[in-house]
């Protein structure tokens, strides 16, 4: 898994904006009170999350993720990734820990069509699991798709303040 | 944890995915639960990622059940070039 992190770490590194990492450690205490609602167990979980339960579900929010644990602490590595990207982004998220009810588990992967965890929803549109989020993380594009949501990612909004601050 | 093998993945992406070039590494220390993928096929053409991904899952659905980690990079004959040449 630590080559997950370690990909995550260049990618910030190499990006053209120098301050992003600072600009984003710095933020994050705050950030992570406010970035995401999470759910943990729900009262009583029922036996099958249905369609119907989960189309409303992954509509909540603008971004929706389904994972093992929940932000504060990741269960599994590729989950924590996801959290990590979210959080360079700035994004408030809606986080469901599918470690804590089996239906929602099962239910979430016959929903998607998809057999891993974690899984992304923007818009109620299933976007992918880990390694998709890293790839559009890497090539910009997650900046974009979050634009069509209405969400600055705080990369652009970074990135725009340098060329600003060039221009003076 | 599974009884699936780098072979078992590669021979079977490549049958089902007619991939020109698999590469699978078993990051589990031998227990067989965890693995990355790379596959390059002409069937990923002009299919957005997700699509590419679909392809690669639909092919080791079975396996999938059992292996609990994994992780997939998928190329066109092209873009994989690309990235080898960037290498």
């Amino acid at each position: 898994m630590n080559r997950i992190f370690q990909s995550l770490l260049r990618q910030t590194r190499v990006c053209s904006i120098n301050n992003i990492s600072n600009v984003s450690i710095a933020a994050a205490p705050l950030r992570l009170m406010l970035a995401s609602r999470w759910y943990a167990a729900d009262a009583a979980p029922p036996a099958t999350v249905g369609k119907e339960t989960l189309d409303k579900l992954v509509r909540t929010n603008k971004v929706v993720v389904f994972m093992k644990g929940n932000p504060e602490a990741p269960r599994c590595g590729f989950s924590n990734a996801v959290v990590q990207i979210m959080r360079m982004h700035g994004v408030q998220y809606d986080a469901h820990d599918v470690l804590q009810n089996e239906a929602l588990r099962q239910g979430i992967k016959e929903y998607s069509d998809w057999p891993t965890i974690p899984q992304v929803f923007i818009n109620g549109e299933f976007v992918g699991g880990c390694d998709i989020l890293m790839q559009l993380h890497q090539s910009g594009d997650l900046i974009e798709e979050l634009k069509k949501v209405g969400i600055v990612s705080d990369l652009l909004r970074a990135e725009q303040e340098q060329e600003k601050n060039e221009k003076k | 944890m599974s009884q699936y093998t780098v072979k078992n993945l590669e021979d079977k992406l490549k049958e089902q995915l007619q991939a020109q070039y698999v590469r699978a590494v078993d990051e589990s220390d031998g227990c067989g639960g965890k693995f990355s993928v790379i596959v390059v096929s002409e069937l990923f053409r002009g299919k957005p990622l997700l699509q590419k991904h679909r392809l690669v899952n639909k092919a080791l659905a079975e396996e999938l059940q059992q292996i609990h980690a994994f992780s997939q990079k998928t190329y066109t004959p092209e873009e994989w070039e690309k990235v080898q040449q960037e290498q």
